[in-house]
C-alpha cells in the first residue's frame, strides 16, 4: 500500500471543482436566506441616498460638479473594501463552528477552501456592484468617457475586491472566532472614511493626508473618478498614489495577493491546533 | 489475524505547558466499536484530532485504515468520517444542501452526490426535514445530520467525538440506533463520550484515558470484573447492621464500602457465592430482608480507575 500522489493537473482540476462547489455553497446560502440577500443589496442603495442627499446637500465638490457624481466612485470603493469584513466573518464562522474542521478532515483539495471563499465573495461583490450602479444611475450618476474606460474602472474595482478578500480570509483564519470577527467589523469603517471617498484629502492634516492618500480606497476612488469622467479630480500638488491612481490600485492588488494568498493557504493547511 | 484498523503508539502532544497526550497507545480491530472514556481534559479530543488528521502529534505515530496519519493524511481522509463536537454542517443551508455540497467536496459526481444525499436522508429518517434550513433543526436532528454527513463516503472508520453531549434522552436513543446500524454494516467506530451508559451500550471495547494515557482497556464486562461484584445487604432491624458488617468483613476480607441506616454494600472477591453469604448471615442470627449481588456499573469502574490518589508525575 503506497500513498498515491495525484498528478498535478488532476489536483488542479479538483482544486477548481472544489472551489466552484464552495462558490455554489454561497449561492445556496443566499437562496435559503433571501432576507440577508435583500439587506445586503439594499445597504448600498441606502448609502447612495444617505450620502448623496444628506451630505450632498451641504458639500461643495472641489472644482465644481454634482456631488452625487462625485460620490458614486467613493461608494464603489467603500463597498469594495467591505469585502474584507464579509470574508473575514464568513471564514471565522466556519472555523469556530467546526465546518472548517470538516473540510480539513475530507479528502478535498487543500487550497480549495480559501479559493472558494474568495470566489464566493467575488460573486456577492458583482451583485452588490450591479445594485450600486443601478442606484447610481437612478440618482443621476453617469460614466462619461465611453465603454472602454468604464469597463476598466469596473475591472479595477473587481480586482481590488478580490485581492482584499484574501486579506479577509487570512484575518478570519487567524481570528477563528465568529464573535470576535463580528466585533472587528466596525474597526474597518474608519479605513474607508480615511480616504478621498467623501471629501478631498487636501484639507487634512499632513500625517492624516499621507495615510489617506496611500489608502487603496483613495486610489480606487480617484481611478474610478478619472475613468468614469466624474468630477473631483484632485488638483494642485499631488502625492504619487493620487497622481497615478490606476497604477496604485494595480500595485495594491498585486501586493495584497502576493502576501495574503500564500499566507492564507499556509495558515489553512497548518495543522496542530 | 488482521492488523488493527486504528493503531496508535506513543502519541504525545503538548499545548504550551500542558501535556495533552503523554504516550497514548490504542489499537482497534476492524468492525469493532471502541469507546474512549476519560474525564474532561484527559486527552480524548486531542487523540481524535490526531487520528482524524486535524492535528499532528509531537511524537509517536498512528495508522488509520493502513495509512500513516501524518505522511499519508490524504489517504486517511478518504477513508474516515468525523462527527461530533468538531465537525459541523452549514447552518444556513438545508439538510439536503449540506449533504450534496459535502458529497461534491468528497469528489462524488453531481448525480452520485444527489443520490447519496437522498439515500442517507431516507435511511436516517430526515427526509421530512431535508429541505428546511439547518438553523431551524432541533439539536437531535442537527446531530443526526452531522453524523450522516460523515457517512457520505461510507467510511471504514468513523470518529464520533461526544456525539450525544447535550441531547435529550430520545435524541440520544436515535443517535445510538444510527450508530448500531453502521456497525452492522461493518464500520469501525471510535466513540468518545462522557456518558458511561453510552459506552456500556454501544462499545465492544473500552479504553479509559486519564492524563494523556490509556490506563485500562477491555470489554465493559472485563472492566467491571476488575473491581469485583457488589453485594448489597438490607437488614430488617437496624441493630443487626453491626453484626452483619462483621460477617461480611470476614467473608470479603475488606470492610463494607458503604453503610446506611439499614443497608450495607461490600465488594466481593471472586469465588464467593451468594449462598455462602446467606448461610453465614443466618448462622450469626442476622435477619436479612434482602441480599442482592450486582455487577458494578461502569461509573464505579471509571471512578475507581480515574481516582487520583497518586500524585501526578
Amino acid at each position: 500500500m503506497t500513498a498515491l500522489t495525484p498528478p498535478a493537473d488532476h489536483r488542479l482540476r479538483w482544486t477548481l471543482i472544489d472551489g466552484l462547489t464552495l462558490v455554489g455553497r454561497e449561492l445556496g446560502r443566499l437562496r435559503q436566506n433571501p432576507g440577508e440577500l435583500i439587506a445586503a443589496l439594499i445597504f448600498p442603495a441606502v448609502m447612495v441616498v444617505l450620502f448623496g442627499y444628506v451630505f450632498g446637500s451641504a458639500i461643495q465638490v472641489p472644482g465644481g460638479g454634482n456631488y452625487r457624481e462625485y460620490l458614486m466612485p467613493g461608494l464603489f470603493a467603500m463597498v469594495t473594501f467591505s469585502a474584507v469584513m464579509g470574508v473575514m466573518v464568513r471564514v471565522a464562522t466556519d472555523a469556530s463552528r467546526g465546518v472548517m474542521d470538516r473540510f480539513r478532515s475530507m479528502p478535498m483539495a487543500r487550497s480549495a477552501v480559501p479559493f472558494g471563499q474568495t470566489g464566493a465573495d467575488s460573486l456577492t461583490g458583482l451583485l452588490s456592484l450591479a445594485i450600486m450602479v443601478g442606484a447610481g444611475l437612478l440618482v443621476g450618476w453617469r460614466p462619461h468617457r465611453g465603454l472602454v474606460p468604464t469597463a476598466e474602472a469596473f475591472l479595477l474595482i473587481t480586482l481590488l475586491r478580490y485581492a482584499l478578500s484574501w486579506a479577509g480570509v487570512y484575518v478570519g483564519l487567524v481570528v477563528k472566532n465568529d464573535q470576535i470577527a463580528d466585533q472587528m467589523v466596525p474597526l474597518f469603517f474608519p479605513v474607508t472614511m480615511l480616504s478621498n471617498a467623501f471629501v478631498p484629502t487636501g484639507g487634512m492634516p499632513g500625517w492624516l493626508r499621507f495615510l489617506a492618500d496611500w489608502n487603496p480606497v483613495s486610489a480606487l476612488t480617484a481611478a474610478s473618478r478619472d475613468l468614469f469622467g466624474n468630477p473631483g479630480a484632485p488638483s494642485g500638488h499631488l502625492t504619487w498614489p493620487l497622481a497615478h491612481p490606476a497604477a496604485t490600485v494595480l500595485l495594491w492588488s498585486a501586493a495584497l495577493l502576493v502576501v495574503f494568498v500564500p499566507l492564507s493557504v499556509r495558515t489553512y493547511r497548518r495543522r496542530g491546533r | 489475524m488482521t492488523d488493527p484498523i486504528v493503531f496508535a503508539e506513543g502519541l504525545r502532544k503538548s499545548f504550551g505547558d500542558v501535556q495533552a497526550l503523554r504516550g497514548l497507545d490504542l489499537s482497534i480491530p476492524r468492525g469493532r466499536v471502541c469507546g474512549v472514556l476519560g474525564p474532561n481534559g484527559a486527552g480524548k479530543t486531542t487523540a481524535v484530532r490526531i487520528l482524524a488528521t486535524l492535528s499532528d502529534p509531537d511524537a509517536g505515530h498512528a495508522r488509520v485504515a493502513g495509512y500513516d496519519v501524518v505522511r499519508q493524511a490524504g489517504e486517511v481522509r478518504a477513508r474516515i468520517g468525523l462527527a461530533g463536537q468538531h465537525a459541523a454542517v452549514d447552518e444556513k443551508l438545508t439538510g439536503r444542501g449540506n449533504l450534496r455540497m459535502f458529497g461534491r467536496l468528497s469528489h462524488l459526481s453531481r448525480r452520485a452526490a444527489h443520490r447519496r444525499a437522498d439515500e442517507l436522508l431516507e435511511r436516517f429518517g430526515l427526509t421530512d426535514a431535508a429541505d428546511r434550513q439547518v438553523a431551524g433543526y432541533s439539536g437531535g436532528m442537527r446531530r443526526r445530520l452531522d453524523l450522516i454527513t460523515s457517512l457520505i463516503l461510507r467510511p471504514e472508520v468513523l470518529f464520533l467525538d461526544e456525539p450525544t453531549t447535550g441531547l435529550d434522552p430520545r435524541s440520544r436513543g436515535e443517535i445510538w440506533d444510527s450508530v448500531r446500524e453502521l456497525v452492522a454494516d461493518g464500520t469501525t467506530v471510535l466513540l468518545t463520550t462522557q456518558y458511561l451508559d453510552e459506552a456500556d451500550r454501544l462499545a465492544d471495547d473500552i479504553a479509559v484515558i486519564d492524563q494523556g494515557r490509556v490506563i485500562a482497556t477491555g470489554t465493559p464486562d472485563e472492566l467491571k470484573a476488575t473491581i469485583g461484584d457488589r453485594l448489597d445487604v438490607v437488614v430488617e432491624d437496624p441493630a443487626a447492621l453491626r453484626p452483619a458488617a462483621t460477617v461480611l468483613t470476614t467473608l470479603a476480607g475488606t470492610a463494607p464500602a458503604t453503610m446506611d441506616a439499614d443497608r450495607l454494600s461490600v465488594v466481593l472477591p471472586g469465588g464467593l457465592r451468594l449462598a455462602d453469604v446467606v448461610r453465614e448471615l443466618d448462622r450469626s442470627g442476622v435477619a436479612a430482608a434482602d441480599v442482592r449481588l450486582r455487577r458494578p456499573t461502569l461509573d464505579e469502574v471509571f471512578l475507581r480507575l480515574t481516582d487520583r490518589k497518586e500524585p501526578v508525575r
